[in-house]
């Protein structure tokens, strides 16, 4: 087994999808397998989930635990510019925030979690994550 | 062999595709049983549209697509024997029951049995100055404020009761979304108020099910990540119910689409807050312990879901006038495209300032910050963007008048002529906004207004 380890965001492990309601948007993260989501319920945590929607106004972070169906669910006020009534934002219901947290929060992956047929692993893909 | 209730679902939302339900129709008809034909196409903000279209003509006010859903497949349902529910009816019942009285009547059919429930609209009976009074649990705040629209949302057993009449159709206006799935389960299972895992199965089935193809494929394609065969003709999701509350997801045969645990366990967390108490009227329902396994090719088992008591309020969405929205867009491409996207974001800045308007204005740039930004381009992302790229500048306000937001939108219009080199492609709008809260109130003060109503034919 390689003990490379991957420099790649959470979409490189996970998939979620985005809801809304009133100025609250809630965000799943789901893993592929149950190594993936061991490893993802060690390291995302509410402190780096607040870290990355902290600069959509995100007051509070709180993180729900499914394990039977590898799932995590983050429950985050703040975020949708008042709401979809109110926004400003292009996106008004905040269906993009899900591809916030998969992509802007970076992990360390060892390679055993990465799929054999990852885009990730593609030249193309891997040098835009490189350095 | 034990009793299965199969309920189709044909539309996730007002605008889902139009000829989604014809599968489903093709599929239920094939199909031993109880069979029900459902479309949730009642959006928060769409039954206020419709308030404002009802008070301009009594005969409107439910769902402008209502000829587009049902046209097609009123014939085949009649004949077939299935069973149609939906929110269609937003906020004109009624005159939704009328409409489609002709257009079986058009179509030289039986006059269909269809059946209202009413109570929804909580201004027929509750004073605009109590529900402004109210404490607000989430969304805007409402003292002062001009009312558009006060709904309830009712639940399974408000829908279970119009069933009961022996309605071939039921149109409701506001309930909750999975309500028009738990609607039939209660009133084919006559499950009691007391049977709560049950209620809560049947609530989570109809929370699967009330996005359409959200469960079955659609919104979920992420290429060379999550492939979905076909996703241009998605089949929409119909669900297979037992008694026990144990129930299957799947799909017509040759569909496109995938249901898999991935698709059914994003379409459960979508819009779900704890996970171990999802409100309805009729339960409080907990899916922590459920279980999705894999029966067959795009079949999913969904069990071990459980019930506790419901809360002892209900909810109100209240909607209130909310000023205008501007917004505004001119395309910067090639060298230097994000400089002077930016330059002209400022130009407008200033001249809305100077114009006297204190309303903050929303800077975007697609290409380099929209959003996922909040509005700012961080450094660290600014070094990571190309010299010469495609920028599109957007901004926006909301304001209490309709000159300002205008002014935004001319200020960046006159850009044409007055701004940075080479923009182009403006477009802009300005347009009516409605903002919400929702409000909790005692069932006392809801459920003795509640009603089942027949509408008869011509």
């Amino acid at each position: 087994m390689s003990d490379k380890v991957w420099r790649l965001p959470l979409h490189a492990i996970a998939h979620g999808r985005a809801g809304d309601k009133g100025n609250v948007s809630n965000v799943s993260v789901i893993a592929y397998d149950e190594a993936g989501y061991a490893f993802i319920e060690a390291c995302v945590t509410e402190a780096v989930v607040m870290d990355v929607f902290s600069q959509v106004g995100a007051t509070s972070v709180m993180r729900y635990l499914l394990p039977n169906l590898k799932a995590m669910n983050f429950v985050i006020p703040g975020v949708l510019d008042g709401g979809v009534n109110e926004s400003r934002n292009v996106d008004r219901h905040g269906k993009n925030l899900s591809y916030l947290l998969l992509s802007r929060l970076m992990l360390d992956i060892p390679d055993n979690l990465l799929a054999q047929d990852s885009p990730y692993r593609t030249p193309e893909i891997a040098a835009q994550y490189s350095g | 062999m034990s009793k299965i209730v199969h309920i189709g679902n044909g539309a996730g939302f007002s605008g889902d595709r139009f000829d989604a339900a014809q599968a489903l129709v093709q599929h239920l008809k094939s199909c031993d049983g109880p069979r029900y034909l459902m479309f949730e196409v009642l959006a928060e903000r769409t039954i206020a549209s419709a308030q404002k279209a009802k008070a301009a003509n009594p005969e409107a006010g439910f769902s402008p697509y209502l000829d587009h859903y049902v046209t097609d497949i009123l014939g085949d349902i009649q004949q077939a024997g299935i069973t149609l529910v939906s929110n269609m009816g937003a906020a004109n019942p009624e005159a939704a029951a009328r409409r489609i009285h002709e257009l079986a009547a058009e179509q030289g059919l039986k006059p269909f049995k269809i059946a209202v429930l009413a109570g929804d609209d909580v201004r027929e009976y509750l004073d605009d100055d109590a529900l402004l009074a109210a404490e607000t649990m989430e969304g805007t705040s409402l003292a002062g404020r001009t009312i558009c629209s006060a709904n309830v949302y009712l639940g399974g057993r408000h829908v279970a009761a119009a069933l009961a009449t022996g309605a071939d159709i039921v149109l409701v206006g506001r309930t909750t979304d999975s309500a028009l799935v738990l609607g039939p389960l209660i009133h084919e299972f006559g499950w009691a108020e007391d049977e709560l895992d049950k209620l809560a199965a049947g609530t989570i089935c109809g929370h699967l099910l009330e996005c359409g193809g959200q469960v079955s494929g659609t919104y979920f394609a992420d290429p060379g990540f999550k492939d979905v065969p076909d996703l241009a003709h998605v089949g929409f999701p119909v669900t297979e119910v037992t008694a026990d509350g144990s129930f299957v997801i799947t799909k017509p045969e040759g569909t496109g689409g995938l249901i898999s645990p991935a698709t059914v366990t994003e379409q459960l967390l979508y819009e779900m807050h704890d996970p171990s108490r999802y409100l309805v009227p009729d339960v409080t329902a907990d899916v922590t312990q459920m279980t999705v396994t894999q029966d067959a090719s795009n079949r999913i088992r969904v069990a071990g879901v459980k019930g506790s008591l419901p809360p002892e309020t209900l909810k109100i969405t209240v909607c209130v006038e909310g000023g205008w929205l501007a917004e505004a867009e001119m395309s910067y491409c090639g060298a230097n495209g994000l400089a002077r996207a930016e330059l002209a974001g400022h130009v407008v800045k200033t001249r809305m300032a100077e114009s006297g308007c204190n309303q903050e204005i929303r800077m975007d740039v697609f290409g380099a910050y929209s959003a996922l930004d909040g509005g700012i381009l961080t450094d660290e992302r600014r070094a990571s963007l190309r010299f010469d790229d495609d920028y599109r500048l957007r901004l926006s306000l909301v304001s209490e008048t309709r000159a300002t937001a205008q002014k935004l939108h001319d200020e960046l219009q006159s850009l044409y002529c007055s701004g940075p080199a080479a923009g182009g492609g403006f477009r802009g709008s300005v347009t009516e906004q409605m903002s919400s809260a929702s409000v909790l109130m005692p069932r006392a003060a809801i459920e003795p207004h509640v009603s089942v109503r027949d509408v008869p034919a011509g």
